[in-house]
Formats: structure tokens, C-alpha cells, sequence
């Protein structure tokens, strides 16, 4: 890695791992799913992570989002080592400085917009009607606010990414987590998706993000391959292509 | 994570869920439902027999027809036995067979219509002699009582209690007026003061009449449902009643005590055996509450297994979106302490609701004073109890949902 494409290594560190490691056991056959990763993300930066299937990048994105423990080396989050937080401490981290997209979108179907919004908000002892007034306005800025009291499972795949985005930001995290944003949408709702995301970006958002199609993967300003549990590439974008809502990702 | 926010997550929950959540309660529901109205049921049986205690007085044997009941409810069936005869009453009197009685009181009752003019009163009637008035202790408000005179003739008189006068002579007095019974008139003669609700009889609502003439042409029968013989003194009480068993006995050719077709009752006596026959009662409905919750308890447990399985997505969404074990615990108890105290309300809605219904046959089929009455403690049990199962049987459940990793919570298909 060479010093020269860390563009923002000005800025304090997001994320940083050394000779990150991770074995699961399968029965009795240990499957290596990352063999040494050391990486660091600093703030602002939009980081894409690419990689086959298989290749180690979901379980990287796992650990880095403290759903999952390492094996083995280390990991820092915002300056703090994790290695010895409890369940809950780390419930916490993920409460108040994590925000998830998955691809699937995982909102609850019954609840509604404002609702789902609200759930990181709840878990983070913030009461009425402070609670309302923060959703709303995270409702409102997806350009959701009039359908808030919709139940989500009315909404449309790209209007559900939204509302999952409106939630990764309620609780103002230091980075957001995209898995695949894009994955269960078609390609008109993908570029408005892969749109906001940028412009999260501009707004100085650190997002990374795992994806194994390369058009989206563009969308981010840096990108890590990723193949067999070990970082292949990690280069800087040249000329990053700036989605447009009217694109329609291949 | 407030109390308020756990509470209104697990009715989100178990709203998703709506019929699942009433089938699973059902259990729960028709256990609290059968405590209350037995233990309602009992209550009021047993305040029938209290009242009856207290308007008995120390000195006073009551005489009862029929075997002696074994337990609260038997008490009905000493209304249909008829063993105690005008015979009875004349040898009771006999000073030499029972020295210690200063007076022998019949009483026979019934439930009747009186009318005057246009208006009209369903109540009971109770026929007796004029020692009735120092028995319970009766005040008259207006006009007398009918003297023994009136019994021995036969006359056509009734003293009737405030209700009775009030909804039958809204605008005049009653006494010396005619009300109608059974298509025969009576007179009235005397208005009783009012004295509210005494268990046994509410004499607000009776009319009284000499027990001659309620006995031939009211009630068609020539039995008593009740003798009361005061004793001279309260020491005398085991006497006379000996002296009253043996007579009885003798009368009816009964020679093996266990065969008695009357009993006799004090107020000792009474008091005693009521605080035996609850006491067993309660065990014994303890017992079959417990099994019935226990029961409840497990189809819940079952349920919400069911339902942490479904729902490990969810909980893996919560986990990362910052939902700490406790957190997931709390969601998923709650869910089923809800259940299970939602079962115990309505069980006890529909218990008391049930034992209302049943009180108020009782009372209009038998004429007995059967009020229903409220089951402080077994409704605060009931709840009580109901709460403790949800958490009981939700505690394994909600820590299975608390240990599910959050990972393989999404990864969950």
C-alpha cells in the first residue's frame, strides 16, 4: 500500500485492523474465511470492498460492523480496541457508532416507516418526542416524509432502502455499512440508491461497502479486492464515476 | 430501554400475531375463569350461611329438614325436604319434651307476586307466628304486627317490608289497603322499618303472613322449611338440642343417628364447620387451578418457542441495530407475561360474569338471598398468579431469543 493513495490519511482513523483473522468451524473442518487482513479506513472515506463469492468479504464487513468477533489480531473502531468488549458493549457500539443497509433491507414489515426509523432510537434511551422530531427528519430527508405512517411492507424495494438508510443515519454514526444495497433492486432504484450514498459521501459520511458487481462498486471512491480470506488490491479511484438518479445501473 | 417501549414492542408483536395469541391464551383464560367463579361461588355460599348465622342469635336452635349438607353448596337441598311437620311443632311446644325452649318459631317461605291495583311486586313470602319480630329483631314502621290470633284463625294479613310498600303504594299508606296474592287479598297491617340486606332474608323485600294461612293457600304444603326454638339460656343450647334430636328422632322413627332426615344448627356449630369446609375447598381448588395453569403455562412456552424461531431475523435486526441481550429478553418476556396476565383478565371477566349468571338463578330459582359476591383476593390471585406463569414459562423461551448471535440471527433464511 503505497502512502501516496491514502488521500485522506490527514483525517483521524475510522477503522483499522492488523492481521485480521477468521475461522469458522464446520463440524469438525475449519474454514478459513480470512486469512490476514490490515486495513485502514479513515474518516470520510466511501470504500468499496469487492470480491467473488467466497472470498471473505461478507465476514470482513461482519467483523468490521462488530456482528461477529475475530479469530485472531486486531480491530479498532474510532480509536477504541474491541478485543475485550462484552455482548452488550459491543450492542452498543453498534447502536451509536454503526449504521447497517443490508441487502435484503430487514425492516420490520409491520411497523411503519417512522417506526422502523425509530428502533435504533429506542435501544439508545432516546425519549419522546425527541425521538419523533430526529426520525422525521430522517424520513423526511430520503424524500420519504409523506408515506412516514405507510407500513413499510407497502412500499417498494428501492422506498424500503430508503427507509434502511434513514435508519442507518438516526443515530448519526461515525460509519455506515452497506451490504449489497443494491443487490435486491432493479436498476433504476440501484442508481438512485448508489446516488444517495455518494451524497452521503459528499456530506463527509464514511461508508464502506461490499459489492461483487464492479459498476457498483465504482459508485465509492476506493476499492479493496479481496480473494481467499486476503486483500489482492486496494487502489484509489482515478476518475469515479458520479451516479446520476436518472442512471440505470446495468 | 423503558418499561413503556418494551411493553408497546411486545403488543406490536403479539398483534402481528392476533388469533395465534387468543388460542394460546385460551388455556390460561378458562384456568383463572373457573378459580373465580368456584371461589365466588363458595364466597357467597358462604356468606349466605354467615348471614343466616347472624340473624340466628345465641340462644336460638334452628331446626332444618332434610340431611345435614357436607359441604357450601348442599345448603339448596334443604329447601325441597319435607320431614318437619305441624306434629313437630306441637311436641316441640310440649314444655315437658324440650324444658329448656321458651318459644318454637315455624317458618316457611316462597317466592310470590303481590299486586295492588296496577302495580305489582315479585319477592318473597314468609309465612311465621309473631315470635318472628323478637327473632330478627324487627321494627315496624307503621300499623303492628299480626298477633298469634291471626295464626290460629287463619287470617288474611301480611306486614310487608319497605320495598315492598314503596313499590306497591307509591302515593298512599298501606296499612289497612288489600294486595292481592295468589287471587286471594290480604290485608296489610303492619310496614316493616327498613333493615337491608340480612344474608338470609332481605325482609325489605318479604311479605310476612301468618305460616297458616301462606302454608294452604300460597305455598300448598303442610311442611316447615325452618324451626326455630329459643333456648332460656345460652348455656342450655346442648340441652335443648338434645332433647330437640331425640324428640325428632322419635317422632320420625329414626333409630341410627347417621339416617336423621333434619339436623340442627347454632351459631357454634356453624361458625366452626364453615372455616373447615373453606379450608378444604381452597385446597382442593388450589390443586386444580395449579394443574390448569401448569397446563396454560406450557402451551404458552410452546408458542413463544415457536415464535423466537420465526422471528430470529427480527432479533438479528435488533442485535445490530443495538439491542443488547437484555433488551431481547425483556421484548420477548414481556411478550408472554402479556399473554398470559391478558388470559388471567379475561378469565376473570368471564368468570364473574358466569358466576353472576349463576347467583342470580339460584336466587330466582330457589329464592334463597344468594347476592354474588366479588372475589377481592381471588381476583388479585387470579392476576397475580397468571403473571407469574407468563414469566415462569416465558423466562426459557425470551433467553433463547436473548442468545441468538446477531449474525446468525440476518443470516437466518
Amino acid at each position: 500500500m503505497a502512502t501516496e493513495q491514502h488521500r485522506h490519511n490527514d483525517r483521524p482513523l475510522v477503522l483499522s485492523t492488523k492481521n485480521l483473522r477468521k475461522v469458522y468451524m464446520i463440524e469438525d473442518l475449519e474454514a478459513i474465511a480470512l486469512r490476514d487482513i490490515s486495513l485502514d479506513i479513515h474518516e470520510g472515506e466511501f470504500v468499496s470492498i469487492m470480491g467473488p463469492s467466497g472470498s471473505g468479504k461478507s465476514t470482513l464487513l461482519q467483523i468490521l460492523g462488530c456482528l461477529e468477533r475475530p479469530t485472531d489480531g486486531k480491530y479498532l473502531l474510532d480509536g477504541k480496541d474491541l478485543e475485550h468488549y462484552s455482548d452488550d458493549e459491543l450492542a452498543h457500539i453498534r447502536n451509536k457508532k454503526i449504521g447497517f443497509i443490508f441487502q435484503a433491507f430487514n425492516l420490520l414489515p409491520r411497523l411503519s416507516v417512522i417506526d422502523n426509523v425509530k428502533l435504533p432510537l429506542i435501544y439508545a434511551n432516546i425519549y419522546e418526542p425527541e425521538r419523533t422530531r430526529i426520525a422525521r427528519e430522517m424520513v423526511t430527508m430520503v424524500g420519504l416524509g409523506e408515506r412516514e405512517n405507510f407500513p413499510t411492507v407497502k412500499l417498494s424495494g428501492g422506498q424500503k432502502q430508503r427507509v434502511a438508510i434513514a435508519r442507518a443515519l438516526v443515530n448519526d454514526p461515525k460509519v455506515i455499512f452497506a451490504d449489497e444495497p443494491t443487490g435486491s433492486l432493479d436498476s433504476k432504484s440501484g442508481a438512485v440508491i448508489l446516488a444517495f450514498l455518494q451524497e452521503l459521501h459528499e456530506q463527509g459520511h464514511t461508508i464502506v461497502m461490499v459489492t461483487h458487481e464492479s459498476y457498483v462498486a465504482a459508485a465509492a471512491e476506493r476499492i479493496i479486492h479481496i480473494k481467499d480470506g486476503l486483500i489482492e488490491s486496494d487502489e484509489w479511484v482515478e476518475h469515479r464515476h458520479r451516479v446520476k438518479e436518472t442512471d440505470t445501473i446495468k | 430501554m423503558r418499561l413503556w417501549d418494551t411493553i408497546r414492542m411486545a403488543a406490536i408483536g403479539l398483534a402481528t400475531h392476533r388469533s395465534r395469541s387468543l388460542l394460546t391464551i385460551l388455556g390460561i383464560v378458562i384456568g383463572i375463569g373457573a378459580i373465580i367463579v368456584v371461589v365466588a361461588l363458595g364466597e357467597s355460599g358462604k356468606q349466605l350461611i354467615v348471614g343466616e348465622i347472624q340473624n340466628m342469635g345465641p340462644k336460638n336452635v334452628f331446626i332444618v329438614p332434610g340431611r345435614e349438607p357436607t359441604d357450601v353448596g348442599g345448603a339448596g337441598s334443604t329447601l325441597f325436604t319435607d320431614s318437619l311437620r305441624e306434629s313437630d311443632l306441637k311436641d316441640l311446644e310440649e314444655k315437658a319434651n324440650v324444658p329448656n325452649a321458651v318459644s318454637v318459631t315455624p317458618i316457611v317461605f316462597g317466592n310470590i307476586t303481590s299486586i295492588f291495583e296496577n302495580e305489582s311486586y315479585m319477592g318473597l313470602i314468609m309465612g311465621s307466628t309473631p315470635d318472628l319480630v323478637r327473632l330478627f329483631d324487627l321494627t315496624l314502621a307503621t300499623g303492628d304486627f299480626f298477633p298469634d290470633e291471626s295464626v290460629r284463625q287463619k287470617e288474611e294479613v301480611v306486614v310487608i317490608g319497605k320495598k315492598v310498600a314503596d313499590e306497591l303504594f307509591p302515593t298512599q299508606d298501606p296499612v289497612g289497603q288489600k294486595i292481592k296474592i295468589k287471587n286471594k287479598n290480604y290485608r296489610v297491617v303492619g310496614v316493616l322499618a327498613q333493615k337491608g340486606q340480612g344474608s338470609f332474608v332481605n325482609f325489605d323485600e318479604t311479605v310476612i303472613a301468618p305460616y297458616t294461612i301462606v302454608q294452604q293457600y300460597i305455598l300448598g304444603i303442610k311442611h316447615f322449611q325452618r324451626m326455630v326454638v329459643e333456648v332460656d339460656d345460652e348455656a342450655n343450647i346442648a340441652n335443648a338440642s338434645r332433647d330437640i334430636e331425640t324428640l325428632l328422632r322419635n317422632n320420625h322413627d329414626i333409630d341410627d343417628p347417621t339416617k336423621d332426615d333434619f339436623f340442627i344448627m347454632t351459631q357454634d356449630d356453624i361458625v366452626e364447620r364453615i372455616g373447615t369446609v373453606t379450608n378444604i375447598m381452597t385446597i382442593l381448588l388450589s390443586a386444580v387451578a395449579a394443574i390448569s395453569l401448569i397446563v396454560g403455562g406450557v402451551g404458552i412456552m410452546n408458542i413463544m418457542l415457536v415464535s423466537v424461531m420465526e422471528r430470529t431475523r427480527e432479533i438479528g435486526l435488533r442485535k445490530a441495530l443495538g439491542a443488547t441481550n437484555r433488551d431481547i429478553l425483556q421484548q420477548f418476556l414481556s411478550e408472554a407475561i402479556i399473554l398470559t396476565f391478558s388470559g388471567g383478565v379475561i378469565g376473570l371477566i368471564i368468570g364473574v360474569a358466569i358466576g353472576i349468571t349463576i347467583s342470580l338463578l339460584i336466587k330466582y330459582m330457589f329464592g334463597i338471598a344468594f347476592t354474588f359476591i366479588f372475589p377481592v383476593g381471588g381476583a388479585i390471585a387470579g392476576l397475580a398468579v397468571s403473571t407469574i406463569v407468563g414469566f415462569v414459562f416465558g423466562i426459557f423461551p425470551a433467553r433463547k431469543a436473548a442468545q441468538k448471535s446477531p449474525m446468525e440471527a440476518l443470516r437466518y433464511e
